[in-house]
């Protein structure tokens, strides 16, 4: 847990942050929280979520002030009280969630984000050549609602660029990147970093640290932990430093497979969703005690096809089979009645109503096939123990059943809204990126129920974007890719640039390596 | 060139007049609803602005400072809209309903002692000869100065939208207040000034009633205009230059509802009164079957309160 000496060969010293503290009410985000960044540096800032990543790069970029502690920037006090302030000083930062705005234009986009940007014809052609110069190609033109969100990063990121940052915050930016992506992303990084832009990265997939920083500070509850330097040490020992404990990956029996019990078959619907991405003769079908794994780069017709097997969507009668019945044109309660399950991934306000307490939340989905109502009325003691259920088997942080799902934090209330599902007995699971936004042990454990309910005969299918998730648990794996599945795969066998061409390659990539 | 009894010269004159008050009041309102706020309470406004114009100019005898007063009074009742919907966070549907009953009683109250008085004159604009111009004349060169206003406030708020960087911001705060806080936009500090905006042009709207229209002062007085706003903005998709067109389309309807009236016509008046509504839906039925919310045009945070957590 030592730290090892920061710079071998000395440079200058960019950014130093010593003794920073943020508490908000009830969490200390930050707590006495130094390191530092040399000009030209990449430097990882790593930790679980929660770890308090996100808090600190706010301070830095003057979207939040700090309790206590102070920062340099180039040898002066830094303090900056807005982004403006921030940004002036040379700070920029690409957001974790995009802050892009989807009716606008690409150069809109951009000038929003500069301080005294160039008239629009201007500012065009500066993005066109600034885009082109880093591989990252850009129509000025286009609306952001229309781009992929490779392509809304590299926006993103050539709005920062073209203010010459001296320092490039980014927050989980291959989170939404094909692996092909995350390479050219790579490349325009190292590129920068060769011209002496400091970058701070934030992540928490350990091998692409590996690959691509300096120098790592590692986070836990507010704190750090350690410093190292990633080339020199393994996946598994910075993870273990991340989480504070040894990780024990999933186990799971290898089954004989039974009938099939979801069959998808010319799924073709357009989407609800305003910039969605319409469904495209998608085919599939899982057997009982199967996991299918769907890939693909988010915006790719995961939510449609999440609404197309829950129910919300409806379809032709014989395009979803659940256990040899067709059942297309039925809505969420007869599919729940013929035994299959979903979980979306948005949590407050799809999975969950956030208002409501847990116990009303449990009821929402479990009405059915734990058969809550009697006669018309809410038999609220049964309701109550299914929710309580719940709470106990998955582990869920909470001060009882009767609080709000709102003021459960994020993980919390995932590892809740996908225990509803899990313990209503289904014989089908469909479920959209399962441990998105939740701490390692707690996604360890609803990988291991996932896998539990496939070995009790459940046929399961899980959406995600997260690549290693879906190796791990998954024994087959297909893409989504421009609402199109593609064939179904063994897991066993594939490689990681078959799976990043399932997941469509690099979009419109292809001067991407001019800048090499 | 009479059609059973009307004159279409006189008509198109009449319907630019009577759309003055709906222009102004739906432009100021277009320019909140792209700040993301939805303000129901236009009519209140317009009210408001009418009875504080119509004192103002009572009391000074100056028609223009009449104009002048009733923005402000319009700008300080949007100023309590604000107020509870940027800083309380105060539901703004319920708020602008409310607003609207306040300014109806209100402005009720303040009017007691305006009953039955005349307001000063508000004269054309002299434009000479080019009023003589046969047919062309009465259309276009021979209105009170407040007609012109309005066209080129359509224009202003047009260029002002498109081209300038504060259109821009004020733009993206009505697509997506989070992403605009994130790069450090004060949203809340834009929509109170896009509310004050839209409050003084009501105020505007609703002074030229009771100043020029009508010109007197009754309770009631704008009579649904501030509704009929509200519609034109979502008939007109959110762009300046749809609204002139709709609220010419909708004054023409009332022009002639008025003219059909006195030339006898057989279709009863209501119909008439309905239309303007009816069309709105058709409108929003036609355009929503489009492409979902990009067709629109909507803002897409429109109604959405703004709280800056962390």
């Amino acid at each position: 847990m030592t730290g090892t000496p920061t710079t071998t060969a000395p440079r200058p010293e960019l950014l130093a942050v010593q003794g920073v503290t943020k508490a908000y009410p009830g969490v200390v985000a930050n707590s006495d929280v130094s390191f530092s960044i040399a000009e030209g540096e990449v430097h990882a800032l790593l930790g679980e979520n929660g770890a308090g990543k996100s808090t600190l790069v706010k301070m830095i970029y003057g979207l939040v002030k700090p309790d206590s502690g102070q920062m340099r920037f180039r040898g002066q006090p830094y303090q900056p009280s807005e982004p403006k302030a921030a940004r002036a000083s040379g700070v920029a930062m690409v957001f974790q969630h995009f802050s892009l705005f989807e009716a606008l234009s690409v150069a809109e986009n951009v000038a929003l984000g500069m301080e005294n940007p160039p008239p629009m014809r201007e500012l065009s052609g500066r993005i066109k050549s600034v885009s082109e110069a880093y591989g990252l190609p850009l129509d000025p033109g286009r609306m952001v609602g229309d781009l992929s969100a490779g392509e809304r990063q590299r926006v993103e990121i050539i709005r920062c660029l073209l203010q010459n940052p001296k320092l490039l915050i980014m927050d989980e930016p291959t989170s939404v990147l094909t692996p092909q992506e995350v390479d050219i992303l790579f490349t325009t990084l190292r590129k920068l970093a060769s011209e002496g832009t400091a970058i701070l990265y934030i992540s928490h997939k350990l091998e692409e640290i590996r690959a691509l920083c300096d120098e790592a500070t590692i986070l836990r509850r507010g704190k750090v932990v350690a410093t190292c330097t990633p080339r020199d040490r393994s996946a598994r020992e910075m993870a273990e430093l991340m989480v504070g404990a040894t990780l024990t990956p999933p186990a799971r029996a290898a089954l004989p497979k039974g009938d099939t019990a979801l069959e998808v078959t010319g799924l073709s619907v357009n989407s609800p969703i305003p910039f969605g991405m319409s469904l495209k003769d998608v085919n599939f079908r899982v057997a009982r005690g199967e996991v299918l794994g769907i890939a693909g780069v988010a915006g790719n017709g995961q939510d449609e096809l999440l609404l197309a097997l829950s129910g919300e969507l409806r379809t032709e009668p014989g395009a979803v089979k659940i256990n040899g019945k067709p059942m297309g044109a039925t809505g969420p309660n007869a599919r729940r009645a013929a035994g299959l399950v979903a979980a979306p991934e948005e949590r407050l306000g799809h999975a969950a109503a956030p208002d409501m307490t847990l116990v009303e939340n449990a009821l929402l989905s479990g009405v059915v096939r734990k058969s809550l109502v009697k006669n018309g009325f809410i038999d609220w003691a049964a309701t109550g123990r299914f929710a309580a259920e719940i709470v106990k088997d998955f582990d869920v942080r909470t001060p009882g059943t009767h609080v709000a799902a709102r003021a459960l934090s994020g993980g919390n209330l995932q590892k809740f809204v996908v225990g509803r599902e899990l313990s209503q007995t289904p014989s089908v699971i469909v479920i959209n990126q399962p441990t998105w936004g939740v701490d390692a042990a707690a996604a360890a454990s609803i990988r291991q129920a996932i896998l539990d309910r496939a070995a009790e005969g459940a046929a399961v299918v899980v959406i995600s974007q997260d690549l290693d998730e879906l190796l791990e648990i998954a024994d087959m794996f297909a893409a989504l890719n421009t609402g199109r599945l593609t064939k179904p795969r063994p897991v066993e066998g594939l490689t990681i640039d078959e799976i990043g061409l399932m997941m469509g390659g690099a979009h419109g990539m292809e001067v991407a390596h001019v800048g090499h | 060139m009479d059609m059973g009894g009307i004159n279409p010269a006189i008509l198109i004159a009449s319907l630019m007049v009577a759309s003055v008050p709906i222009i102004l009041a739906a432009l100021g309102e277009l320019v909140v609803e792209k700040a993301g706020v939805l303000n129901l309470g236009v009519e209140g406004m317009m009210i408001m602005g009418a009875i504080c114009g119509f004192a103002t100019a009572v009391a000074t005898q100056n028609p223009y400072l009449g104009f002048l007063g009733g923005a402000a009074g319009a700008a300080c009742l949007s100023l309590v809209f604000a107020v509870l919907t940027q800083v309380f966070l105060a539901n703004q549907v319920a708020t602008g309903l409310a607003l609207t009953l306040f300014g109806l009683g209100l402005s009720s109250l303040i009017g007691q002692s305006y009953v039955g008085i005349k307001p000063p004159l508000t004269g054309t604009v002299p434009l000479g000869p080019l009023a003589e111009i046969p047919f062309l004349g009465p259309i276009l060169f021979d209105h009170d100065w407040m007609v012109y206003v309005s066209i080129i406030a359509c224009g202003a708020v047009w260029a002002v939208l498109k081209y300038t960087r504060m259109g821009l911001v004020l733009r993206a705060v009505g697509e997506s207040h989070d992403a605009a806080h994130a790069l450090g936009y004060k949203v809340v500090r834009i929509r109170v000034l896009a509310i004050l905006f839209g409050g003084a042009l009501a105020g505007l709207g609703g002074a030229y009633i009771s100043l020029v229209r009508v010109p007197q002062w009754t309770d009631g007085i704008t009579a649904g205009a501030g509704w009929i706003a509200l519609a034109i903005v979502v008939f007109a998709s959110w762009k300046p230059w749809r609204i002139l067109l709709g609220a010419y389309l909708f004054g023409g309807i009332t022009v002639l509802q008025l003219n059909l009236q006195a030339a006898g016509a057989r279709i009863p008046v209501e119909y008439l009164s309905m239309s303007p509504y009816l069309i709105t839906i058709l409108v929003l039925v036609i355009m929503s079957s489009g492409k979902g919310k990009a067709a629109l045009n909507a803002p897409a945070a429109l109604g959405q309160n703004f709280h800056a957590s962390r």
